[in-house]
């Protein structure tokens, strides 16, 4: 029971709540690093991987914070200690793990600012989430926002080789194209209601 | 540049949604309904003079090298006192706005109005140029909205129009999001173009104000 509620959870980030296509967040780093395919997936990890590590860290401040009555503080702390745990990512990678550094590191300070990370540490303390749900929560995001990075490449390459309208030309008509892979994921819902029976 | 000047920077010129392409995310996310624009372009824009001022008081004390960490806590601060109005006294507005109202912290617009007026200019400069800006994002916010409530479900500001044709829902769910801002975009661009005008518009680090934060090394030039 545990495992299909965690596999709903899992499927319906990646799917039907799509991070990026479909709560809007993060749509920065959608369109500004979805040109190329590499820097796509390079920064699709580096979200991930932040977004797993924050909310491994944020969900046990916040209860801190609720036995405290500090509730209220939720935002200040939470976005400071994600643009320190980016901080510290960013050196234990370069000292321990520098080939990972070169691919990944650059990407890492950007994300600070990125809300896709703060929104889905928000998120899961919203929706009331178990520790193990959250973190499950948070890799669904970051799987998310990389097939959405992923698909959106390609279709950015199509459209840039396209001749639109003159006044449509860069990025009006790449975001005419988000909203047509936007409508594709909108398929998808209650997919995963027939699924896993929750 | 004049008082008034500063203002209408931020309304036409230097537009932050339109034309300088900062808090993309708020601006598809919340205008499904005009009333949900205005409040959370208001929002914005109690944040942006908020911080804007407290960051041009404090520019000669925060040291150069922690002038993020200094901005995000100011503008953090500021985005809690509003979320504690907010749930007070507008709590429908609470309900619609949701998670983005934490979310202002992130709002691009915010930092990089800290980073690239308010850290150099006085306090009332400052207060102005974030009334500025806050106007021009939540005028783009309403104008979204506008378009997108009356298509999506035939309403204007909640009121129903009782329109003969059908409405079209796919215009509130979020692709409709990312067609009206294209196509407003567009128009934008064509206008420009008429007067000979067009900007080029960047998204991503190297449109990103912020830019100047993480030194620029950190850019994609893919």
């Amino acid at each position: 029971m545990i495992a299909a509620k965690l596999a709903a959870i899992f499927f319906s980030m990646i799917l039907v709540n799509n991070y990026v296509l479909v709560k809007f967040l993060g749509i920065c780093a959608f369109l500004g690093v979805s040109k190329n395919l590499d820097s796509a997936v390079g920064m699709s990890a580096a979200v991930t991987a932040v977004m797993a590590i924050a909310t491994a860290v944020t969900w046990p401040i916040q209860q801190l914070l609720n036995a405290a009555d500090l509730g209220y503080l939720q935002t200040i702390i939470f976005i400071l200690v994600i643009a320190v745990l980016v901080q510290l990512l960013e050196m234990f990678l370069k000292k321990f793990v520098p080939k990972l550094y070169v691919s990944l590191g650059i990407y890492l300070p950007l994300i600070t600012t990125n809300c896709a990370v703060l929104g889905v540490t928000i998120l899961n303390i919203e929706e009331g989430y178990t520790y193990l749900e959250s973190i499950v929560c948070a890799v669904g995001a970051g799987v998310g926002f990389l097939l959405a990075m992923f698909l959106f490449c390609y279709v950015r390459q199509r459209v840039e080789a396209a001749h639109p309208p003159k006044c449509f030309e860069g990025l009006p008509i790449t975001l005419v194209a988000a909203a047509i892979v936007a409508l594709s994921f909108s398929g998808f819902g209650g997919i995963i209601e027939n699924l896993f029976g929750v | 540049m004049s008082k008034l000047g500063i203002v209408l920077n931020g309304i036409g010129k230097e537009n932050p949604a339109l034309r300088l392409v900062l808090g993309t995310c708020p601006t598809l996310a919340v205008t499904t309904l005009a009333m949900n624009g205005l409040g959370m372009g208001l929002s914005a824009t109690f944040v942006l003079i908020c911080s804007g001022m407290t960051v041009s008081a404090l520019r000669k004390v925060i040291p150069d090298k922690v002038r993020l960490p200094a901005y995000i806590t100011i503008i953090a601060t500021f985005v809690t006192v509003l979320m504690m109005l907010v749930k007070a006294y507008l709590p429908s507005l609470n309900n619609s706005l949701g998670v983005y109202l934490p979310l202002i912290v992130v709002n691009c617009i915010i930092l990089g109005r800290a980073e690239m007026f308010a850290s150099k200019n006085g306090i009332v400069d400052s207060a102005l140029d974030g009334l500025g800006m806050g106007l021009g994002f939540t005028l783009t916010l309403v104008l979204m909205g506008s378009v997108r409530e009356l298509l999506g479900s035939g309403s204007i500001f909640g009121i129903n129009l009782r329109l003969p044709v059908e409405p079209m829902i796919m215009f509130i769910t979020p692709a409709g999001g990312f067609l009206v801002f294209g196509l407003l975009m567009a128009l934008v661009v064509w206008i420009e173009e008429k007067n000979g005008q067009r900007i080029e518009r960047k998204v991503g680090c190297e449109g990103c104000p912020s830019a100047g934060i993480c030194n620029g090394k950190e850019c994609d030039k893919g």
